[in-house]
């Protein structure tokens, strides 16, 4: 199977505490893959490596079949070579519209110019309307999202990262303060988008895990611990150790 | 969308008001109409719609970007030398070409020149042109550069920040730093701007010397009023849409804004280059009015008022940016002016004078804090737009959400 993203010995320490640790992760095209380890693992920061918040201290980051390295590009060129990314603590524009933020997200020229005389198509709110059905809010499109409750913002971020056609979800913790019936429903949205894309999907809870139902990725200490399905992990003792047993 | 009818509702009252206010000053002018104006007053009220445009460009970049500039009013004043350049020199030359014109000896072309350079420089003990006036005899080019420098100046200076990702408090106080350096600049003598004299006399417009100050000031009262509604309407056309969610994006989480592949440093600076230019403008048809341009006008504390009456008239919506602009400077020269009535408290005299930057900064400390909103804010109390008010109540209808504090942690 091709590669979309391969990372390879990637470090990085802040103030000498070494976050990431000789890191080795690749994914494919349509691949749906969850990571999971104990807190400060370096789950976060592995994501903020990729998109290009953290720059690491050596390592490769190499992306696509143009084998593009992605270390030195701004955060923003980094997400229109299409790799989109949800943040652990829900970040939607408060003061705006569902509309608005999903026309915002919604993939576009990016450049000053073109946005400054870009009005939206028909086809572009269609396209808001059938993403807002996906992720249950089309009754709330004209709504500020400050005023949606918390498992809603998530969704409309995850319906802003839909709207970006990424080709590689980065999913920070997407069931975090939802219901057991919100849990599902984001289920349901990541399997689905991962039949056309790559998603990688970090989360705490083993049960959403499970229901994925995909391969399983257990950082600890900043470096990979184990890999496989999710019975193959749970069972390894070094996994049950640092992380399960606790 | 019922959002562009709101705002296209909001710019359609604002321009009739403005076209209303401009017909209705011209008819009660002295130049123009039945005189219950005075002129002087006509220019104050002209002056103030200029105030209201550099207070858009403001708006535009602090309200709308979060960028809180302290350097836009510098760029006004410089607006404001740009096209004094060309009113002194035209000016004077008309006068020199006339006095030498019963010379027995026709002057020369460098005669004429050097005696014109003697009047303009001759304060500051200099009788050359210098290099930055080459273009002063073209009031093309000046309006070029009316534009331009200010334009240009924002443009460097915001490429070295923003590239450098300097922002929030930090890229205020570089532009105070910039604004503080362009005024010590401006006040030396020998720069060639004539030091703190300034440029003056620019109320008299070369070759309509028979046209009395009274119709010139209804004039430039129509052409403030004309640059504000072009200008208001620009503004209108850029924060509406796509363009005004991704800088209301950037003022609220710029990260999150590259993440989802905006350029933002670069939207940084085309705005505040573009609003730089706004100001420029704002401020060649001001200081025409004022007749005077001096470093004064542009020390760092103007901008900073610039600031003030953006936040007092309601930032981040532009109809606040233009009644702050206006209320604040009007009542300001009120009470600075020397009209307002002392205040006799027996063992001690109010003098607004002295009094009045303690009743501004304390109205600037209390909108701050008790109307964020601003002037304009108080039109949301008759539309009854009220925003979300969610602080600790559950967030959503699900019995198992989260309340708001958990959800932050
Ligand atoms: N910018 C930073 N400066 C200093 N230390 C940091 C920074 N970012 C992360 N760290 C540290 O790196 C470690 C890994 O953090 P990270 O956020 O990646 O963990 P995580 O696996 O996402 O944990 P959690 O499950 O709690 O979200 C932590 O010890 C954290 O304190
Ligand atoms: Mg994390």
């Amino acid at each position: 199977m091709s590669t979309l993203l391969e990372v390879s010995g990637v470090s990085v320490s802040f103030d000498g505490f070494r976050a990431i640790n000789n890191l080795s992760f690749h994914i494919g095209p349509a691949e749906m893959r969850a990571i999971i380890g104990p807190n400060g693992a370096g789950k976060t920061t592995f994501m903020d490596i990729v998109t290009g918040k953290t720059k690491p201290d050596k390592g490769r980051v190499i992306w696509g079949a143009r084998h593009l390295s992605l270390l030195g590009l701004s955060e923003a060129r980094i997400a229109r070579e299409g790799i989109g990314r949800k943040f652990q603590k829900p970040t939607v524009f408060e003061d705006q519209s569902v509309q608005e933020n999903l026309l915002m997200a919604l993939k576009n020229p990016r450049g000053p110019l073109s946005v400054l005389f870009y009005r939206p198509l028909a086809a572009h709110l269609a396209r808001v309307a059938a993403l807002a059905e996906e992720i249950g809010l089309a009754d709330h499109l004209h709504r500020k999202s400050g005023a949606l409750s918390h498992g809603q913002k998530q969704w409309l971020e995850i319906g802003m990262l839909l709207a970006q056609e990424p080709k590689l979800l980065l999913v920070d913790e997407p069931a975090a303060g939802m219901t057991p019936a919100e849990r599902e429903h984001t289920t349901n949205i990541l399997v689905e988008a991962a039949k056309t894309r790559a998603v990688v999907v970090v989360e705490h809870d083993m049960e959403f895990v499970r229901r994925l139902g995909c391969k399983v990725t257990v950082l600890h200490e900043g470096s990979v611990l184990a890999e496989g399905s999710l019975d193959h992990v749970t069972a390894n003792k070094e996994v049950i150790d640092v992380y399960l047993g606790r | 969308m019922h959002l562009f009818h709101k705002r296209g509702a909001s710019t359609v009252i604002f321009l009739a008001l403005l076209v209303a206010f401009t017909i209705v000053v011209t008819l009660l002018s002295e130049g123009m109409g039945v005189g219950i104006i005075s002129t002087s007053f006509v220019k104050t009220l002209g002056k103030t719609l200029c105030l209201a445009l550099v207070a858009i460009s403001m708006d535009l970049v602090w309200g709308y970007a979060g960028i809180l500039s302290l350097g836009h009013f510098a760029l006004f004043g410089l607006g404001g030398y740009m096209i004094g350049m060309w009113l002194m020199y035209e000016r004077t030359r008309e006068i020199v070409v006339s006095s030498l014109a019963d010379a027995p000896i026709p002057p020369t072309v460098q005669e004429v020149s050097d005696a014109i350079a003697n009047q303009i420089f001759g304060v500051v003990g200099s009788t050359e042109f210098p290099l930055i006036w080459a273009f002063a005899d073209s009031l093309l080019a000046q309006l070029m550069l009316v534009v331009l420098v200010p334009g240009v100046l924002a443009g460097v200076f915001g490429w070295l920040a923003f590239r450098s990702r300097v922002a929030g408090v930090y890229l205020s106080i570089l532009t105070q730093a910039m604004t503080l350096a362009l005024s010590l600049y401006l006040f030396q003598n020998d720069n060639g701007l004539r030091g703190n004299n300034g440029l003056s006399g620019l109320q008299n417009l070369p070759g309509l010397s028979d046209v009395s100050q009274a119709v010139v000031s209804v004039w430039f009262l129509w052409g403030a009023a004309l640059a504000l509604g072009l200008g208001y309407l620009l503004a209108v056309w850029v924060v509406f849409g796509k363009f005004g969610s991704v800088l209301r994006g950037i003022r609220d989480d710029e990260a999150r804004v590259r993440f989802l592949g905006y350029p933002v440093e670069t939207y940084k600076l085309v705005l505040f280059t573009g609003t730089a230019c706004m100001a420029g403008i704002a401020g060649a048809l001001y200081y025409p009015q004022a007749g005077i341009v001096n470093p004064a006008e542009m020390a760092p504390i103007a901008s900073i008022y610039l600031a003030v009456w953006v936040a007092i008239g309601g930032r981040g919506r532009l109809y606040g940016a233009v009644i702050g602009a206006a209320f604040v400077s009007l009542v300001s020269s009120w009470f600075t002016g020397g009209q307002a009535p002392d205040v006799s408290l027996g063992f001690y005299t109010i003098k607004w004078v002295d009094w009045w930057l303690v009743v501004l900064g304390l109205s600037f400390v209390l909108v701050t804090l008790f109307a964020p909103k601003g002037i304009g804010g108080l039109f949301d109390l008759l539309e009854r737009r009220t925003a979300p008010d969610r602080h600790g109540a559950d967030l959503g209808p699900d019995q198992g959400a989260l309340r708001e504090k958990e959800a932050s942690e």
